[in-house]
C-alpha cells in the first residue's frame, strides 16, 4: 500500500483554505444518516464528538473513565499556543509554524503544521466563547506568557491548570450535545478491538468495564483520540489508565504506526522515591525561569548528599556545577526539554546525582529568593512549591528541589494523511494518538493546541472527504465480521483469565518499563535496542504463561483491564524499539548515542553547534517511518513517507 | 526509609446489588514516602499473591486533577488534610500502629459499583441539564471582542477549579450537591459570555440536582472544608441568589 | 395553570425554594423574638409599665392586632416546622451512614438543628399553655388583670425555670446557626460579609439567650418581684 499523504497542492499558506473549498460537502439532511464512533473524550475526542454532533452527525463517544471530563488532557499545566499576536511582539501564523517545525527538529509535515498555526487563533476564540477562564490583565484582556523558550509571548494559560479548563470547556460542549441527543456517551467502556469490513474501519468492539459485557458498535467512520503511549515506560507523567490498546488494536488490523521512537522526556519531574512508585509528577517547566539547576562538582560530595551526610547548603558555590549554564551560556537553564533532560542523565550517570536513588539533580531557588524576595517567588510559583512539598515532604523555600526527567508525551502514533485518516480507510486518528504535527519533538504548549485543532476545526471538515464516498449505514453489527471480532475479543479475555500464574500484572508492566526506559529512553544505541528486542519476547512469553488475574471477567476487574493494556504495551514496545533501531540518527526526542556531534565535526569547529548535540542525517532519514504489523515473531515492515520541505530549509538546531 | 505498620478497615462490596462489609487488612512495612494510593497498591499486590481479589478503587491521574480518586478516610473524604485529593495524601501523615478506615464516597446519588468505586454519573447529568454555554464551534467572535473584568475572571476561575470529584457530596451529612452545582453555575454565571443562558442554566441545573436525589444544603460547610480545590461555600450563596432571581424573572415573564 | 404559577410550583418543590421558605419564616420568627424580648424586659420597669404594655397589645386595632400577629406567627411557625421536617427526612434518606463518621468544621449547633428545633416546639406549646391559655387556674386569675404578677408567680416553680433554661439554651444554639443560615440561603453571604454574618448571628443568639433568661433567673434566684 502506498503512503499518500494527500497534501493539497498550491502555496503553503493557501493549502488549507483551498482544500476546504475543493472538498466535497455532505448535505445537511444526509449528515444525520451518518454515524461516527469517537473513542476517547479528551481535548481531541471530546471536541470532535461535540462538533460533529453540532454539524448533525450521529456520534457514539466512548471512554474508559467514569466521565468524559476526566480524560488525561486535564492534567496539562502550562498553556496553549496561538498566533494571535495580542502582545504586538511580532508573532504571526508563519512564525508559529516555523517555530513548531524547528522545535520538531524538521521531522514534521509542513502542510499539517501550517494548518495548525492557522487554526490556532480560532481555538482561543472558541474557548473564550465557551467560558474558559484564561488569565486576564487588569484591563480585561487576555494575558500571554512566553513558554518553552519561545521568543514571543503567545501562550494563553489558566493558572497552572490550562488543560483542565480547556477540557471542561470541551466537556461542557459535549454535554450540551449529549442533552440534545446528538452524542451518546459510553463511559467506563474500553475499546478492545477495531472491526474492519472490506478494508474499511466500520466499528469497534468494547467491554463495559462495570458489567464485563462485550458488545459491538458499527458506524460509517471511526475516530480514535486515545492519547499517547508514554506508559510503555511504566513510570511516566501519564495517568495510570493511559494506554496504547486502541491504537495498537488498530495497528494489528492494518493501520500503520508512525515514528514511535519520538518520545518526549520532560526535564522537571519529581524523582522516583521507591519501587512502589506508581507514577511521576510533573513540575511545571516555568520553574526553570527562576530556578538554577546544579549538581556537586565532585562525586564525593554527591555521595555524601545521597547518604544524608551532607545537605545542599553544605556545598559551597565553587563546588557546584551549574551544568546547563556552563554548557549553554545563552539559553542556560531555559534550554529545550530534550537537552535539559539529557544533561541531567549525564550528570547522574557520572555519579553526581543527589536523590537517594542517585537519579536526581537540584533545582535551586536560593538566588531568586535572595534577588526578588520570598513573596515574589511565592506569588509566581506558590502552588507548585506547595505541590512539591506535599509530595516530597521538603520545603523548597528552604532547600532546593530535586528533579529528574520523566516520560511526558509521545510524538509518534498512528500514521494519518492530511485529512487525519490512517492508511485504513474510515479510521481517523486525532490528537496525541496520531503522529502528525510535532515531528521529532513537541514544543511546550503545543499539545493542547493540536488536540483542539484536530477536534474542533480539522476533522469536522476533513471527515466529509471520506464520508462522501460512503453510503450511510451500509454496515451494521449484523455483518459477520463483528461476530468474528467479538469472539476473538472474548477468547483473548478468556485466555488471560485462565493463565492463573504467579505474578501480578503490575510486575510485568514494571519489568517492561524498566527495560524500555533503560534501552530506549533518553539515550539509545544499537546494542541496547537489539538487547531490548531480544528481551521483550521473553517478557511476553512469561506474561502469557505466568500472569495472575484474580476475580472474574463478568464485572469490574481492574486487573483484567490492566492485563489487556500491558499485553499490548509488550507488543507495542517491539515496534518502538524497531523504529528506534532503524532511525540511525539523533533528532528531537530520539537520541542515538552513536549520532552526536564530536570535536572532529566541521560544524563544531565552525561554532555552529557543540559536542554532544543531536546529529540528524537529513540525507537518509528525512522521512516518516510508518510500520506495518506482521505476524508474531516477524519484524514489522517499514513504509516511508518522504518529507518535503518547500518553505523551510532544515538547519542545525543549536541552542548554544 | 521509615516504615509503618497499619491496620486498614476497608469497605468491600462485590457489586451494586450485593451487601457490603468492612474487612480488616494488615498493611505491614509501608514506606512513609509512598502515597496513600501506593499504599493500597502494595496491599493489593499482596492480596493478589494470596490469590484474593484486590481492593477496587477509582484513580487515574494521581496528581490531584482528574477527580477520579474518591475515598473517605477516617470519615473524611480525601482525608482530614486540607486542599488535597486522596492521591496527593502521603503516608508520612500517618503514625506507626494507626488504624485507618477507608470507605467509598457515600451518597445515594453515588451508588457503589464495587468496593470503593462509585457511580458519579449524576454529576454528568447535571452538566448536561445546563452547565454549558451554547457556543457552536466556529461561531465565536474574536477572543478580545468582550473584555472580562479581572475580578469576574478571577471569581469565575475560583469556581472553575472544581474537579468534579464529589467529595463535597460525600462530606455532607445530607449528601447535598450544592457546592458542586454552585461552583459549576458560578463559573459560567460570572462571565459575560454566560449571561444569555444564566437563568435557564441556573434553573435547569438545580432541577436536575433535585431529581438525582441529593439532599438539601443545611449550611454546615463541610463541603468547603474537604474540597481539594478549596472552593468556597460563598458560591452556594450566589447560586441561591441566582436561583431566586431566575425564578422571579421566569414568574413575571 | 398559568406559566407563572408553574414556575412558583417548581420553586416551592425545589431544594432551594423550600430552603427559602424556611429562611423567610425563620427570619420572621427571629424578628418576633426581638420584639417579644424587648416587651418582656419591661418587666424590670415595674408592674405598671408591663401591664400597660400587655393592655396595649391586647387592645391594639380594637383587639384585632394580637390575633393578626398570632395567626401570622402560627403560620410562620407551621411552615418553618413542616418544611424543615420534610427537608430533614429527605436529607436522612439521601445518604447511608459511614462506619466511621467525622466532621471537619460543622459547628455542633448545626448538627442538632432538628432536635433543638423540636425542643423549642415543645417549649412553645408549653409556653402558650402556661402564659397565654393559662391552664393553671392560679395564673389564669392573675393573668387577666395583672400579667406582671402572673409572670412573677409563674417563675416561682423550679421545674418551670429549669425547662426554660434548657429551652433557651437550645434556642440560642438554634439561632447561632439559624440566623447565619438565613443570610446564606437568601444569597447575602459573600467573601466580604461572611465574618460579619457569623458575628451578628452569634451575638444575636447570645443577646436573645441572656435577655430571655434574665427574667426567670432574676425572679427565681434573685427574688425579683417577691417584695411586691
Amino acid at each position: 500500500m502506498s503512503l499518500d499523504s494527500k497534501i493539497p497542492t498550491g502555496p503553503l499558506a493557501d493549502k488549507w483554505t483551498s482544500h476546504k473549498v475543493d472538498s466535497k460537502l455532505i448535505n445537511p439532511a444526509n449528515k444525520r444518516k451518518f454515524k461516527i464512533i469517537v473513542v476517547g473524550s479528551g481535548l481531541a475526542g471530546g471536541s470532535a464528538a461535540a462538533t460533529l454532533s453540532e454539524l448533525g452527525y450521529q456520534v457514539d463517544c466512548f471512554c474508559y473513565q467514569d466521565s468524559a471530563r476526566r480524560a488525561h488532557s486535564i492534567a496539562a499545566q502550562g498553556g496553549i499556543n496561538a498566533a494571535k499576536n495580542y502582545q504586538n511582539d511580532g508573532d504571526s501564523i508563519f512564525r508559529l509554524f516555523y517555530d513548531t517545525i524547528k522545535g520538531g527538529d524538521f521531522r514534521a509535515r509542513e502542510a499539517n503544521v501550517h494548518r495548525l498555526a492557522e487554526v490556532s487563533s480560532n481555538i482561543i476564540d472558541q474557548c473564550v466563547a465557551q467560558g474558559v477562564p484564561f488569565a486576564r490583565e487588569y484591563g480585561g484582556l487576555l494575558d500571554n506568557r512566553s513558554f518553552g523558550g519561545a521568543q514571543v509571548k503567545r501562550t494563553f494559560y489558566a493558572r497552572g491548570q490550562t488543560g483542565q479548563q480547556l477540557l471542561i470547556g470541551c466537556y461542557q460542549a459535549l454535554s450540551k450535545e449529549v442533552a440534545k441527543g446528538g452524542v451518546k456517551m459510553h463511559t467506563r467502556n474500553e475499546m478492545l478491538d477495531l472491526v474492519v469490513v472490506d478494508g474499511h474501519a466500520k466499528g469497534i468492539v468494547v467491554r463495559n468495564l462495570v458489567t464485563g459485557a462485550v458488545t459491538s458498535h458499527a458506524a460509517d467512520a471511526v475516530i480514535l483520540a486515545t492519547g499517547g503511549y508514554g506508559n510503555v515506560f511504566y513510570l511516566s507523567t501519564n495517568a495510570m489508565g493511559c494506554n496504547v490498546m486502541a491504537a495498537y488494536r488498530a495497528h494489528k488490523r492494518g493501520a500503520y504506526m508512525a515514528n514511535p521512537c519520538y518520545t518526549q522526556i520532560h526535564p522537571t519531574c519529581i524523582p522516583v522515591s521507591g519501587d512502589y512508585q506508581s507514577k511521576l509528577t510533573l513540575m511545571s517547566e516555568s520553574l526553570r525561569n527562576d530556578g538554577r539547576i546544579w549538581v556537586p562538582k565532585s562525586r564525593e560530595d554527591a555521595k555524601a548528599i545521597r547518604e544524608g551526610k551532607k545537605k545542599a547548603s553544605d556545598i559551597s558555590e565553587e563546588n557546584r556545577d551549574y551544568y546547563l549554564e556552563r554548557k549553554y551560556p545563552s539559553f542556560g537553564n531555559l534550554c529545550p526539554r530534550d537537552i535539559a533532560s539529557r544533561a541531567a542523565k549525564e550528570a547522574c550517570d557520572d555519579e553526581r546525582g543527589v536523590a537517594a536513588s542517585g537519579l536526581g539533580v537540584y533545582l535551586d531557588f536560593a538566588d531568586a529568593i535572595a534577588r526578588d524576595g520570598e513573596d515574589a517567588i511565592r506569588a509566581r510559583y506558590g502552588n507548585l512549591f506547595q505541590m512539591y512539598e506535599k509530595i516530597s515532604g521538603d520545603d523548597p523555600y528552604k532547600s532546593p528541589m530535586q528533579i529528574y526527567p520523566a516520560v511526558h508525551y509521545t510524538m509518534g502514533g498512528l500514521w494519518v494523511d492530511y485529512n487525519l485518516m490512517s492508511n485504513l480507510p474510515g479510521l481517523h486518528v486525532l490528537g496525541e494518538a496520531n503522529f502528525s504535527d510535532h515531528g521529532a519533538n513537541r514544543l511546550g504548549a503545543s499539545a493542547l493546541m493540536q488536540g483542539l485543532a484536530d477536534g474542533y476545526f480539522v476533522i469536522p471538515s476533513t471527515i466529509a472527504v471520506y464520508l462522501a464516498t460512503q453510503k450511510p449505514g451500509a454496515v451494521t453489527t449484523d455483518h459477520p465480521e463483528f461476530k468474528r471480532v467479538e469472539n476473538q475479543v472474548n477468547d483473548r479475555l478468556k485466555s488471560l483469565m485462565e493463565i492463573k500464574g504467579n505474578r501480578s500484572v503490575d510486575s510485568f508492566h514494571r519489568e517492561l518499563g524498566l527495560l524500555i526506559w533503560d534501552k530506549c529512553g533518553m539515550a539509545r544505541d544499537e546494542a541496547g535496542l537489539k538487547e531490548a528486542l531480544e528481551k521483550i519476547p521473553k517478557i511476553r512469553d512469561e506474561f502469557w504463561t505466568n500472569v495472575r488475574i484474580p476475580g472474574s471477567a463478568n464485572g469490574l476487574n481492574h486487573e483484567l483491564e490492566k492485563a489487556g493494556r500491558v499485553a499490548d504495551f509488550i507488543d507495542f514496545a517491539e515496534v518502538l524499539c524497531h523504529d528506534a533501531l532503524n532511525r540511525a540518527e539523533s533528532c528531537g526526542g530520539h537520541f542515538r548515542l552513536e549520532h552526536q556531534f564530536t570535536e572532529a565535526d566541521q560544524e563544531v569547529k565552525d561554532g555552529k553547534t557543540q559536542t554532544g548535540e543531536a546529529r540528524r542525517h537529513d540525507d537518509k532519514y528525512l522521512y516518516v517511518a510508518a510500520w506495518e504489523h506482521t505476524d508474531p515473531g516477524e519484524p514489522p515492515i517499514l513504509h516511508k513517507e518522504e518529507l518535503v520541505y518547500e518553505e523551510v530549509k532544515p538547519s542545525i538546531r543549536s541552542y548554544k | 526509609m521509615p516504615l509503618l505498620n497499619l491496620t486498614l478497615k476497608v469497605w468491600r462490596q462485590d457489586n451494586a446489588d450485593s451487601e457490603g462489609r468492612i474487612e480488616s487488612y494488615e498493611a505491614k512495612e509501608i514506606p512513609t514516602s509512598a502515597s496513600f494510593l501506593e499504599m493500597i497498591d502494595i496491599v493489593n499486590d499482596r492480596l493478589i499473591k494470596d490469590n484474593e481479589e484486590p481492593i477496587h478503587f477509582d484513580h487515574d491521574c494521581r496528581e490531584g486533577i482528574c477527580g477520579m480518586c474518591s475515598m473517605t478516610i477516617n470519615g473524611v473524604p480525601h482525608s482530614k488534610e486540607q486542599g488535597i485529593t486522596t492521591c496527593q495524601l502521603h503516608m508520612r501523615k500517618f503514625s506507626e500502629g494507626d488504624t485507618i478506615w477507608i470507605e467509598p464516597f457515600r451518597a445515594n446519588a453515588f451508588p457503589v459499583v464495587k468496593d470503593l468505586v462509585t457511580d458519579r454519573s449524576s454529576f454528568d447529568r447535571i452538566i448536561q441539564a445546563g452547565g454549558y454555554i451554547s457556543a457552536r464551534t466556529g461561531s465565536a467572535p474574536d477572543a478580545h471582542a468582550t473584555p472580562v473584568p479581572k475580578a469576574d475572571a478571577d471569581a469565575a476561575f475560583d469556581a472553575a477549579a472544581c474537579i468534579g470529584c464529589g467529595a463535597c457530596v460525600a462530606a455532607c451529612k445530607n449528601a447535598s450537591a450544592m457546592l458542586f452545582v454552585s461552583a459549576k453555575a458560578s463559573h459560567l454565571n460570572h462571565l459575560p459570555q454566560g449571561q444569555v443562558e444564566k437563568d435557564s442554566r441556573t434553573l435547569a441545573m438545580v432541577r436536575q440536582m433535585d431529581e438525582e436525589g441529593f439532599g438539601n444544603c443545611t449550611n454546615q460547610f463541610e463541603c468547603e472544608a474537604v474540597c481539594p480545590k478549596e472552593i468556597s461555600a460563598e458560591h452556594i450563596a450566589k447560586l441561591n441568589r441566582d436561583y431566586l432571581a431566575a425564578t422571579a424573572r421566569e414568574t413575571v415573564s | 395553570m398559568s406559566a407563572s404559577t408553574c414556575s412558583l410550583c417548581a420553586f416551592a418543590k425545589s431544594s432551594i425554594g423550600r430552603k427559602l421558605i424556611v429562611a423567610l419564616t425563620g427570619l420572621a420568627l427571629v424578628l418576633f423574638l426581638a420584639g417579644h424580648l424587648s416587651g418582656n424586659l419591661l418587666i424590670f420597669a415595674g408592674r405598671d409599665a408591663f401591664n400597660e404594655y400587655a393592655h396595649f397589645l391586647h387592645n391594639f386595632l380594637h383587639g384585632m392586632g394580637v390575633w393578626i400577629a398570632r395567626v401570622g406567627l402560627l403560620a410562620c411557625f407551621a411552615l418553618h416546622l413542616i418544611f424543615t421536617v420534610l427537608l430533614t427526612k429527605e436529607n436522612k434518606a439521601a445518604r447511608t451512614a459511614y462506619a466511621r463518621e467525622a466532621t471537619v468544621q460543622a459547628p455542633k449547633s448545626s448538627l442538632i438543628m432538628i432536635w433543638s428545633g423540636l425542643t423549642i416546639l415543645a417549649f412553645v406549646v408549653y409556653h402558650i399553655l402556661h402564659f397565654t391559655v393559662r391552664i393553671d387556674s392560679g395564673l389564669a386569675d392573675l393573668g387577666k388583670n395583672d400579667p406582671w404578677g402572673m409572670v412573677i408567680l409563674g417563675f416561682q416553680d423550679s421545674i418551670v425555670v429549669l425547662f426554660y433554661i434548657i429551652a433557651m439554651t437550645l434556642l440560642c444554639s438554634h439561632l447561632s446557626h439559624g440566623v447565619a443560615s438565613i443570610f446564606q440561603t437568601l444569597g447575602l453571604r459573600t467573601k466580604k460579609t461572611a465574618s460579619a454574618i457569623k458575628f451578628v448571628s452569634q451575638a444575636y443568639a447570645i443577646i436573645i439567650y441572656a435577655g430571655f433568661l434574665s427574667i426567670p433567673i432574676a425572679i427565681k434566684f434573685f427574688g425579683f418581684g417577691s417584695s411586691n
